[in-house]
């Protein structure tokens, strides 16, 4: 019995016989190519992640020394003057430390060289909020210059040659008997958060670019999400399809790959040229992402809206719905998770963003945080390129410490936009 | 034969007597862009009585049906001439709001689609936007009606706040009949009710399209021969755009006048 079939597979199938050896001899092959794909593919994944743990290690690892301050702890006494003079507080309070400072003022200039240039600013604040009653004496942490802080956290090394560092031995020296006299300490510088730009690295902060960027963002968001999901729901519920709007809708597109500093060019030749806006202003800034995030939108929410079954359109039609109810109580809202995460996504893209705020002027130097639409300000990114500009070796790590502060807002963004989208979708 | 012609061609005497006239056709035509799809059909449609469609697929049962409701004006190539009337007047007329039409000529489509959201929310939903309800308890009150109507209400009341997808094909369906008979529509028109659902319910959307017929006009496609013969009263066969017969469903199943109607009805082409 189990001999007939085989022999007549035999006798009877010849071609057939060859057709499967054919199929067999192309088996592997197509094995081998499947194979071969998957093995581009994770080598294309291990090559990216790859690239971005390099990124963000080194980033991180460059923008240690700028998230700790190097504080230095002298004894003052609270003067009972009603407008005291810092400066000369924060000598005496330095020769009170280096009793040889007293009579030579070249040693004084060394050791005030060792603090900060903001540290009698530093102090008046610290008398301020301390409430020391006048005569008493207390200790004061005030921050060091750049160069020790360098030194402290290793980055200027007293072993390299004296004529190939920003600090000379002396200088050194001076240093190490603080710290043996344990008046140097470091902590965590809450100031990279809580202080607005400054020309000295230790004191300069992200609060002015952080606050800007919100002004940018606020504004962008008001004007962009309107503007971008009215053209959407108009093209693609109302508009009729014509040459007209085949023209639109082909621009838009355009519009997405316009290079992003060409809407700074137009920002600056409507917004401050024309209509005259005031220069760096937050305002500004947030119209010109707002344009440029304009077209991000509209693609992603029409293309939201051309998800939306048409089997829920045509059943609340069915009912009598008229088209306003059809867009507002079905389609909308159906399309709404697809619709935010495009906003967030233009968000993202347009915080982000650096060259046309450049041409806006949101590059300045401002050293306070904006508090209003219309002051000067800078923003997250224009800050980094403040900083990378600057010629301070501390800026270098600030810099990097600025590009984490950017990432870690645009993933909480973007982690944002995954849970309102698994919020809403829930619904449907 | 002659008179078979002036079936097909007047299609006014095949009405079962005892029951007036709720909605008619006559010399509607249709044009998708360029392409005509229905070529001057003629049809009158008996008030509390089943009328089936039924004909090959592209022979334009659907776009007729979807003319009776005016559905088709969402389709923008779409033109539609002719006369179409519901009590006498004309639906095409400018006076008429297409909104309140579709209130008087409910629908249920070929594939139940429920709106993703409560099944008490998907029957309020019509009387919510026609204002049909005078408080709570009235709103309340419809929705159980219709429910009940539909044959649903025993089978969710427990769940009225669960979302209407949840439900089976066959109960989708019924939610879907159910959220139509919500606003006391005059004529409820079918678009294949049934070819979306199993056999069990299929029969039971069946009974429940038998009984609703005492209180409204039913216009249902259909692909099934034995459930136009089931269901309905009246049948209209359609080819190419055209009626080809019209006459009492008991009458096109067992004697029909034309060969084409004998020929599909018997599963010869289709």
């Amino acid at each position: 019995m189990t001999d007939i079939p085989a022999s007549s597979r035999l006798a009877g199938a010849p071609r057939s016989e060859s057709a499967v050896s054919d199929i067999r001899s192309g088996l592997s092959r197509r094995k081998s190519a499947q194979t071969r794909l998957k093995i581009y593919g994770i080598v294309a994944i291990v090559f990216a992640l790859t690239m971005l743990g390099i990124l963000v290690g080194s980033v991180v690892s460059t923008s240690i020394p700028a998230w700790t301050q190097t504080q230095v702890r002298l004894d003052v006494t609270v003067p009972d003057d009603e407008t005291p003079n810092y400066r000369s507080l924060v000598n005496d309070s330095l020769v009170a430390a280096f009793p040889q400072a007293e009579r030579d003022r070249a040693a004084l200039r060394r050791f005030t060289g060792i603090l900060s240039n903001g540290a009698q600013f530093w102090l008046r604040d610290e008398l301020q909020a301390s409430g020391a009653a006048p005569g008493s004496t207390v200790s004061i942490w005030l921050p060091v210059s750049d160069p020790f802080e360098q030194l402290y956290e290793g980055v200027i090394s007293p072993s390299t040659p004296e004529n190939r560092r920003p600090l000379n031995d002396q200088q050194i020296a001076d240093f190490q008997s603080l710290q043996q006299q344990d008046r140097i300490r470091s902590v965590f510088d809450w100031g990279l958060i809580t202080n607005a730009d400054s020309r000295f690295p230790e004191l300069a902060g992200l609060k002015g670019g952080l606050i800007g960027s919100a002004f940018l963002m606020l504004v962008c968001l008001c004007v962009s999400v309107p503007v971008g999901v009215g053209a959407a729901v108009y093209l693609e519920e109302f508009a009729p399809k014509n040459k007209f709007t085949d023209f639109i809708e082909i621009n838009v597109n355009n519009l997405a790959a316009v290079p992003s500093i060409v809407f700074g060019l137009l920002g600056l030749a409507l917004f401050l040229g024309f209509l005259g806006m005031p220069r760096s202003a937050p305002l500004v800034g947030g119209l010109v992402l707002a344009i440029m995030t304009l077209p991000t939108i509209i693609i992603t929410t029409r293309a939201a809206l051309k998800a939306v079954p048409p089997s829920i359109r045509e059943a609340a039609r069915g009912i009598g719905a008229s088209e306003m109810q059809v867009i507002a109580q079905h389609v909308l809202p159906l399309a709404l998770p697809g619709i935010l995460t495009g906003v967030i996504i233009g968000l993202a893209q347009a915080i982000g963003e650096t060259a046309p705020l450049l041409l806006i002027g949101m590059n300045a130097f401002v050293t306070s945080a904006p508090t209003s639409m219309l002051e000067a300000s800078t923003t997250l990114p224009t800050q980094i390129y403040i900083w990378f500009d600057s010629p301070e070796r501390g800026f270098v790590a600030r810099t990097s410490a600025a590009i984490c502060v950017l990432l870690i807002v645009l993933s909480v963004m973007n982690l944002f936009a995954i849970v309102l989208r698994r919020r809403f979708e829930r619904r449907w | 034969m002659m008179e078979n012609v002036s079936f097909a061609t007047a299609g006014a005497h095949a009405r079962a007597p005892e029951m007036p006239v709720k909605m008619f056709g006559r010399k509607v035509e249709v044009f998708y862009g360029q392409k005509q799809a229905l070529h001057g059909v003629d049809l009158e449609i008996p008030e509390r009585q089943v009328t089936a469609l039924i004909g090959p697929s592209g022979c334009g049962k659907s776009t007729f049906l979807r003319c009776l409701n005016r559905m088709n004006d969402t389709v923008a190539i779409a033109r539609v001439v002719g006369d179409i009337r519901l009590d006498g007047e004309d639906i095409y007329d400018k006076s008429i709001d297409v909104v309140e039409l579709r209130a008087r000529v409910g629908m249920v489509f070929q594939k139940p689609n429920p709106f993703p959201k409560s099944i008490f929310e998907n029957v309020a939903y019509g009387p919510r936007i026609h204002g049909l309800f005078k408080n709570k308890a009235h709103l309340q009150e419809i929705v159980e009606t219709s429910l009940k109507r539909a044959g649903l209400f025993e089978e969710v009341k427990d769940r009225l706040d669960e979302p209407g997808t949840g439900l089976s094909g066959g109960q989708q369906q019924r939610l879907c009949i159910a959220r139509a008979i919500a606003v006391s529509p005059e004529v409820i028109l079918m678009d294949e009710p049934c070819s979306a659902l199993d056999p069990i319910a299929t029969a039971t959307v069946e009974e429940l399209i038998d009984e609703l017929k005492q209180n409204y006009t039913i216009v249902i496609v259909t692909h099934s021969m034995q459930q136009a013969a089931r269901v309905s009263q009246r049948t209209a066969m359609f080819h190419l755009g055209r009626i080809v017969e019209v006459g009492p469903t008991e009458k096109m199943f067992s004697n029909p006048d034309d060969k084409r109607t004998q020929d599909y009805i018997t599963g010869r082409f289709g």
